[in-house]
C-alpha cells in the first residue's frame, strides 16, 4: 500500500499511546511544535485494556493548559485506529496538517523565533 | 498521608508574574504520591509557565527541582546555593513545606503551589479522602477504628446523630455516615459491648483549640 501523507510532520514510535505523559505533549510546544496528535489503537482494543484511555485524558489534559495559557487547545488531537486502517491514518494526517496550516504557527513558537532574533540583533 | 491539590494555574500566574526569575520546588513525599507536587508536576507547571510568559513576549528564568522533602533541615540546605539565582519560589509541598521553606530562607518570597487539604489515604485511582484530623488524643481503639472526629460531620463521640439515613450521613448523600461504619465494624468485629459505653468528654487540648501544638522527645534530642 502506497500512500501519500503529508511530509511536515514527524512519527514518534511508542510502545503504547498510554506511555505519553502531558510533559510529553507540552515538551514539544515548548520547543515549538505547532500542532501534535496522538493516534492509539481503538477504544476498547488496547493490549494493555486502559493505555489509549489514559491517553485521550492526557490529551486532553494537554488541550486544557494549552487554551488556558493561549497556544490553543485545538492544536492537540487523539485519533484511534486500528492497525490495518493505513488509508485513515494517512487522512488523519491530511486532516491534522491542513487544520494545523490553517490555525498557523503555534504562539510559542513565533515568540521563539522573534527571540532568537533579539539575541542576533544584540 | 498529607493531601494536596494542585493549585489553578491562573492563580499561580497571578503570583509569580511580577518575578523575573522564579523557581518551582517540588516535594518527593505525600505530595507526589497524591500527584499534586512532585517531580513530574514540578516539570508541567515550569513547562506550563514558561510557554505562558514566552507568548506574553516575557523572557523568564523558570527553574525546576524536586527535594526528598521540604520539611527537613537537610534537604532544605540542598538549595542554599541556588536559591540566590532566583526572586520567587513556587513550593508545591504541603502547607508544611512551604512554611518550613519559608523560615529557611527569610528573604525569599515562598508562594504555596498547591493547596493543603488534609490527612487521607489514596481510596482509588484518583480519589483521596479524609481519615484523620490530628486531634492529638486518638480514639480508634474505642470506635472500631473508624475516626469520629474527621468522618463525622459534627465529631461526635456518641453517634450517631438523628441525621443519620440509610447509613448516610445527613450532609449529602454521598457521605458516609461515620457512626454506621463504626457501628458496622464493631458488629464485624463483635464489639458492640464497646458500643454500649458512653465515651467520655474528649480532652480537645490537644487539638487545635490548644494552640500551635508541638512534639518534644527528650530521648530523641542530642
Ligand atoms: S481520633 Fe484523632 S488522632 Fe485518631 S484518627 Fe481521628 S483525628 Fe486522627
Ligand atoms: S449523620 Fe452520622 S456522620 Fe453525619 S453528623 Fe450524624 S453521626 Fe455524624
Amino acid at each position: 500500500m502506497r500512500l501519500k501523507i503529508p511530509t511536515n510532520f514527524r512519527i514518534i514510535r511508542l510502545p503504547c499511546t498510554g506511555k505519553i505523559d502531558i510533559i510529553h505533549i507540552l515538551r514539544a510546544f515548548e520547543k515549538g511544535a505547532d500542532g501534535l496528535y496522538v493516534v492509539g489503537c481503538m477504544e476498547g482494543d488496547c493490549h494493555f485494556n486502559e493505555g489509549n484511555f489514559r491517553a485521550r485524558k492526557r490529551v486532553e489534559q494537554a488541550a486544557r493548559v494549552l487554551d488556558l495559557i493561549g497556544v490553543g487547545g485545538e492544536r492537540v488531537k487523539m485519533y484511534n485506529l486500528s492497525s490495518g486502517e493505513g488509508p485513515l491514518f494517512a487522512q488523519y494526517s491530511i486532516e491534522m496538517v491542513n487544520k494545523i496550516k490553517e490555525l498557523g504557527p503555534s504562539p510559542i513558537r513565533l515568540a521563539r523565533q522573534r527571540m532568537s532574533k533579539k539575541a542576533d540583533a544584540a | 498521608m498529607i493531601i494536596a491539590e494542585k493549585k489553578p494555574i491562573e492563580e499561580i500566574i497571578q503570583e509569580v508574574k511580577d518575578f523575573d526569575r522564579i523557581l518551582i520546588l517540588g516535594c518527593n513525599e505525600c505530595v507526589t504520591v497524591c500527584e499534586a507536587g512532585g517531580k513530574k508536576e514540578v516539570e508541567v507547571l515550569a513547562s506550563v509557565l514558561r510557554m505562558y510568559f514566552m507568548a506574553q513576549g516575557q523572557e523568564k528564568t523558570i527553574g525546576e527541582r524536586t527535594l526528598e522533602r521540604q520539611c527537613d533541615h537537610e534537604y532544605l540546605e540542598e538549595i542554599r546555593n541556588i536559591i540566590d539565582d532566583y526572586d520567587a519560589v513556587v513550593s508545591l509541598a504541603c502547607g508544611v513545606g512551604v512554611q518550613f521553606a519559608a523560615e529557611k530562607y527569610l528573604t525569599m518570597p515562598l508562594l504555596p503551589g498547591v493547596n493543603t487539604v488534609c490527612l487521607g489515604a489514596n481510596e482509588d485511582r484518583g480519589l483521596w479522602t479524609e481519615r484523620c484530623q490530628a486531634c492529638g488524643t486518638c480514639v480508634l481503639a474505642r470506635t472500631g477504628g473508624i475516626c469520629p472526629v474527621s468522618r463525622c460531620a459534627k465529631r461526635v463521640l456518641n453517634g450517631p446523630c438523628g441525621g443519620s439515613t440509610n447509613g448516610k450521613c445527613e450532609i449529602s448523600k454521598d457521605t458516609d455516615c461515620a457512626w454506621q461504619l463504626i457501628i458496622d465494624r464493631l458488629k464485624a468485629l463483635d464489639k458492640m459491648d464497646d458500643y454500649e459505653k458512653v465515651a467520655p468528654v474528649k480532652d480537645w487540648s490537644t487539638d487545635r483549640a490548644g494552640g500551635p501544638r508541638t512534639v518534644t522527645r527528650e530521648d530523641v534530642k542530642i
